[in-house]
């Protein structure tokens, strides 16, 4: 399947061949960036707070040559007044060239995509995918590593909630023999993903805090915003907390999708271990390649 | 006496159409909704709460006039995978058949997933796709349903 008028919706849509032609291509505008995209617009509609995601497609759009519109909230919308995604999504399409959206409903990029006759791009439906995170992830890992195969991995804390943590633990099984995961009982991989990890991928699931032999620690946040009931994330919170006397006896690298709350201490950040603001800035050609890749091909 | 037997001594026999025998006890209501049988043109003989020896309790439908083609046959599947489906002619079975779990269900069930999209807007068909034995995945939320948590 090409590449141009491609939606990015989930990354079970995409086979090893075509996430590897995305890291090829992100590697290409990390080395050579170019402003290919002059003249067009992307309609950035975040109705979620969002700050990495947003700000690196808009520094990639803008990278690219292109200009940005959209907005960061749905307050001061029409969607205030009830319109409905449908409708939203049949207006932005005739105003630029590419949508990236970010909705707390799952499946709403879906529904945007098979209404839009212009590419769209998941920045996040609720908790279900957040397919361009997982990308910049592997490309952070191909980065520091040259490989992705053969690695020891581990995936740490709200898999249950962490849409990037279904994203990532989907796209890793393409690569690695097998998977660790690491979190509460409560919050473990659900089963729609991990039944699909486990055809591909050895699954290690365990609720305490083994690092020190992983190549990738990847923590996660455990996220208030997800949880339909508060007392189970207050008895949750704070399980999975890397301090900088922990973080210090691993001897692989230590990532993390951000924002964090309290699971990585500020302190954790001097450690040669700490990726993950380099991580974050790996988003800008990963975000550029796939940008150029959905409009041009 | 037969199930068969008992059954027509209660209501007549049907000339030409479609019998859905031993369907799960209570299930029929629901199964005439998804067939898309609640107001029909032709006549339709419900029996519930019969007696059945494989089954313990069963019902049956007879729709007169109307031979179900496979699609609606297959729907069965979802309700009542253990039904028999008898196509009737000149008041005889001519052909007898059985459900198949479909591979796509098309805007006759609903997600449960409360922060599915499809539970909001409408959208223009909802289906469960990516048929794993007796599972279905949303084809918005992606969740993986068992057809006992489809609301039909």
């Amino acid at each position: 399947m090409g590449w141009k008028g491609r939606d990015i919706i989930s990354i079970r849509e995409f086979s090893k061949k075509d996430i590897d032609e995305v890291l090829k291509r992100s590697s290409e505008m990390d080395r050579r960036p170019k402003k290919s995209l002059v003249g067009k617009k992307l309609s950035a509609i975040f109705f979620e707070p969002s700050t990495r995601t947003r700000l690196s497609f808009e520094t990639a759009m803008h990278n690219l040559g292109g200009e940005v519109i959209g907005f960061n909230e749905s307050k001061g919308t029409s969607v205030e007044k009830g319109e409905s995604l449908v409708d939203t999504v049949k207006i932005v399409e005739r105003y630029s060239d590419c949508i990236v959206m970010r909705n707390p409903l799952e499946g709403s990029s879906r529904l945007a995509a098979e209404t839009s006759s212009i590419p769209v791009i998941n920045a996040g439906d609720g908790s279900n995918q957040h397919p361009t995170q997982t990308f910049l992830d592997l490309y952070c890992i191909k980065k520091n590593f040259g490989k992705i195969s053969g690695l020891k991995i581990g995936l740490v804390g709200d898999l249950k909630y962490g849409r990037t943590a279904h994203s990532l633990a989907l796209g890793l099984s393409h690569y690695v023999d097998s998977l660790r995961l690491i979190s509460p009982q409560n919050l473990s991989l659900p089963s729609h993903i991990s039944n699909e990890v486990s055809a591909r991928t050895k699954i290690d699931e365990r609720t305490d805090l083994k690092l020190d032999d992983l190549d990738v620690v990847y923590m996660t946040r455990i996220q208030k915003e997800r949880f339909p009931d508060l007392e189970d994330y207050e008895k949750t919170k704070g399980v999975y907390v890397l301090t900088k006397e922990r973080a210090s006896k691993i001897n692989g690298i230590i990532m993390h999708p951000l924002p964090r709350v309290d699971e990585i201490s500020p302190e954790v950040d001097s450690l040669k271990q700490a990726k993950y603001f380099e991580q974050a800035a790996c988003g800008i050609p990963v975000r550029m390649a796939l940008l150029e890749m959905v409009m041009k091909g | 006496m037969g199930d068969e037997r008992v059954s027509d001594l209660k209501a007549k026999k049907i000339e030409n159409g479609t019998v859905i025998d031993h369907i799960k006890a209570g299930h029929a209501p629901q199964l005439l909704r998804i067939l898309g049988f609640e107001k029909p043109q032709d006549p339709v003989i419900i029996l519930v709460n019969m007696d059945s020896k494989t089954l313990g309790k069963k019902d049956i439908i007879k729709i007169e006039n109307k031979v179900l083609n496979e699609e609606k046959i297959n729907r069965i599947a979802l309700v009542s995978p253990e039904a028999t489906i008898n196509i009737v002619k000149n008041f005889t079975v001519r052909k007898k058949l059985k459900a198949h779990l479909p591979d796509v269900i098309k805007a006759i069930a609903k997600c449960p997933n409360r922060n599915c999209i499809s539970n909001f807007e409408a959208v223009p068909t909802f289906h469960v796709q990516d048929k794993r034995g007796q599972n279905f995945r949303c084809h918005y939320c992606e969740r993986l349903l068992g057809t006992e948590e489809l609301i039909l």
